[in-house]
């Protein structure tokens, strides 16, 4: 279920850091579900494919989740760069998404 | 799921809660493998509750269990719970598990979600566990960060759904605003759950007072109505009402009361578990008979209690001591147990609950409260009276011998009747009070009732001194009774009519001992004067009457010649030689003569 994106920078856009981030779900939920989908139409418009992002089913890998504190699904964490900032929910809220993985000043161009 | 093959329906199964009283209202604790709802406001006792119920689980039964802790980080829920020496760090170790669900404040949220993920973990850690309880402690504080109600009510219905398919005994704890109604915004909660328990905190006359209510309890029965509780040292404990039923076994043993004449006066002591009440304004000693009571049982080496209210432990030592009642020795051997309380900071309640403990803790024989009227001083009368009433019950059925002691305003013993209305349960009621008269305070006992005892009707006097405090024997004095300066007086009166009586009864035997001595002694000179009788009576003997003839026809002769009359010369004769008889009686050395 885990899944990698990471690709280097190929149309030379000025991207100088990879987001990598973790979505936490639980299995076919209906918000789990959403999320992903949020989640990849949010890095198809504003990171292109300067991002890695991993998936962890919680109902799968229960002790993953426990280490790194998830408590509700879905979740989003970013590891990297800066700070980790986390969101919580199906990310429906484009713009809160966006202002939690640093990427605020760009949305409102 | 595993169809059951029993048609006929099971009883309902409860884990036990360990939680003291709890269990007993809850008739054996909360049901097992459903979830009660815990709920109340701040500060009430939910997290306590819930955790302790954890904790007894894991120490008594070995039985693991999960903590979710929504609300307080999990270092927090340790420092809280320190006081109770439970020993959470231990416990988390092994056999206890704490997960802290609280989201971090920089937690952005984007969008509805879900509880799956946090099911999972927790069905993770329960099976590695084998967990049988679970504790889900402020899980409104997460579903309140769910935008539409309907969501928070999904959620809550996911939870039970998988502690129904999971076999744990849960509890949920949620917050209410204050006031009686359900968990803010969460009152389906009450229909979804099997038992609610209801906390309650409420200022009664400045004290504050934790209850505690089930509120519901699917297929099961339970003592209604609210109970009072609070934290003791190891826990939480709920003031139980007790057996319902008075138990039917009566002692005849006589229990002696430490005072020679009070046990005289009772008919031998009180009854073993018997409950003696003693009544009396400030100062009539009665701490000072509670103390002999209690001096008296550590001397015949039964574990004793000592429940002394607003005085310390230390102080009621030494007030003792100077009227010879020593305490020490029995508090440093561990036979003796001191606990002062407060009424000033505690409700009644709460005493009750601590006594309770101390009850089951050090399982004295006997026992003393020190006075009992105190807890009527805060909070209301009518739960003070509640409150000595069920205390009494309590020493009862712990078969305790107990002395209590109340203070009433005057002389009047009736006006303990109006106070705490304990004299009516209590099996001996003593009433000690002041005599005041000529110039003097003196104390005085009194039996007014003891059950199945036929005690004496006479007030005796409490005398105390260094060698103890003792009771005396009265003197009526014109149908009242005489005590202190009047009781000495009066016995030094009889004292001195005593030695009159004694002087009076010797000087009349001795002057009867002279009486006697002077007969026996005229009676020794009369019997020499008839030996002296005797011996002259032989004297005369017949050969000597033909003398005494001749010279008295002699003398007629004589007269004849004289022409005298016979007759008259004869009289006087005779009459001269009675005299002369007599007078030789007296000189004893002249021989009679007779005639001229």
């Amino acid at each position: 279920m885990a899944r990698k994106r990471a690709k280097a920078d190929a149309t030379g856009t000025p991207v100088t850091t990879v987001v990598v981030m973790c979505l936490y779900v639980a299995g076919r939920a209906p918000n789990s579900v959403k999320a992903i989908a949020n989640l990849e139409a949010i890095c198809r418009s504003h990171l292109k494919d300067g991002y890695k992002l991993e998936v962890v089913d919680v109902c799968e890998h229960p002790r993953r989740a426990l280490a790194d504190g998830v408590i509700v699904t879905p979740s989003l964490t970013k590891v990297s760069p800066g700070p980790t900032s986390n969101v919580i929910g199906n990310l429906s809220d484009t713009n809160s998404v966006l202002a939690a993985l640093g990427l605020g000043a760009g949305v409102a161009a | 799921m595993t169809t059951r093959k029993s048609v006929t329906p099971r009883l309902l199964s409860k884990m036990a809660t360990g939680i003291q009283g709890f269990d007993e209202i809850s008739r054996g604790g909360l049901p097992r493998n459903r979830t009660s709802l815990v709920m109340g406001g701040p500060g009430t006792g939910k997290t306590v509750f819930a955790l302790q119920a954890l904790v007894n689980a894991a120490r008594k039964c070995r039985q693991p269990g999960i903590f979710v802790a929504f609300e307080e980080g999990v270092g927090e829920i340790f420092a809280n719970a320190a006081t109770f020496g439970w020993a959470l760090p231990a416990l988390a170790k092994s056999t206890l598990f704490f997960l802290d669900a609280r989201l971090s404040p920089t937690v952005v949220q984007s969008g509805d979600f879900e509880l799956t993920g946090m099911l999972a973990i927790l069905e993770a850690k329960k099976r590695e566990l084998g967990a049988g309880w679970i504790v889900f402690d402020g899980i409104d504080v997460l579903l309140a960060l769910l935008q539409n109600p309907g969501a928070a009510v999904r959620e809550i219905y996911r939870v039970r759904n998988w502690l129904m398919h999971s076999n744990l005994t849960a509890i949920i704890t949620a917050k209410t605003d204050g006031g009686t109604s359900g968990p803010t915004n969460y009152d389906f909660m009450q229909f979804m759950v099997d038992c609610v328990v209801r906390f309650d905190r409420r200022l009664e006359q400045g004290v504050s007072v934790r209850r505690l209510e089930i509120t519901k309890y699917r297929g099961s029965d339970f003592a209604p109505g609210e109970f009072p509780l609070s934290f003791g040292p190891h826990g939480m404990d709920v003031a139980a009402p007790g057996m319902a039923e008075i138990l039917p076994e009566a002692s005849a043993e006589r229990v002696p009361s430490g005072f020679a004449g009070l046990d005289s006066m009772l008919g031998g002591g009180v009854f073993r578990g018997s409950s003696t009440l003693i009544t009396g304004a400030p100062g009539t000693s009665k701490t000072t008979l509670a103390g002999q009571f209690a001096q008296s049982a550590c001397r015949r080496g039964e574990r004793t209690l000592f429940v002394s209210f607003d005085e310390g432990g230390e102080r009621i030592q030494r007030n003792l001591t100077s009227v010879g009642i020593h305490l020490g020795p029995h508090v440093k051997s561990g036979l003796l147990r001191l606990y002062s309380g407060r009424t000033d900071v505690h409700n009644p309640e709460e005493h009750l609950i601590r006594i309770t403990s101390l009850l089951q803790e050090h399982r004295p024989s006997c026992m003393v409260i020190d006075p009992l009227s105190a807890i009527a001083r805060t909070g209301a009368l009518s739960s003070a009276r509640a409150i000595g009433n069920r205390l009494i019950y309590k020493m009862r059925d712990h078969r305790v011998t107990a002395i209590v002691t109340a203070l009433v305003d005057g002389d009047d013993p009736q006006a303990e009747a109006t106070e705490l209305q304990i004299s009516t349960i209590a099996d001996t009621w003593i009433h000690l009070s002041y005599l005041v008269r000529g110039g003097e305070r003196n104390r005085a006992l009194t039996v007014v009732k003891s059950r199945g005892t036929r005690h004496s009707n006479q007030v005796r006097e409490l005398v105390l001194s260094a060698a103890g405090p003792a009771l005396a024997d009265v003197y009526s004095s014109g149908g009242e009774v005489l005590m202190g300066t009047l009781r000495w007086e009066k016995e030094a009166e009889e004292k001195a009519q005593k030695r009159q009586r004694h002087a009076e009864f010797t000087h009349k035997r001795r002057e009867l001992q002279f009486s006697e001595a002077d007969i026996t002694a005229r009676i020794a000179a009369l019997q020499l004067d008839l030996d002296k009788q005797r011996a002259e009576l032989a004297l005369y003997t017949p050969d000597d009457e033909a003398r005494h003839v001749s010279s008295d026809e002699r003398a007629n002769e004589l007269r004849k010649m004289r022409n005298e009359d016979a007759a008259v010369a004869i009289v006087p004769g005779k009459r001269r030689a009675a005299r002369t008889s007599a007078r030789s009686r007296t000189n004893g050395e002249k021989e009679p003569r007779l005639g001229p």
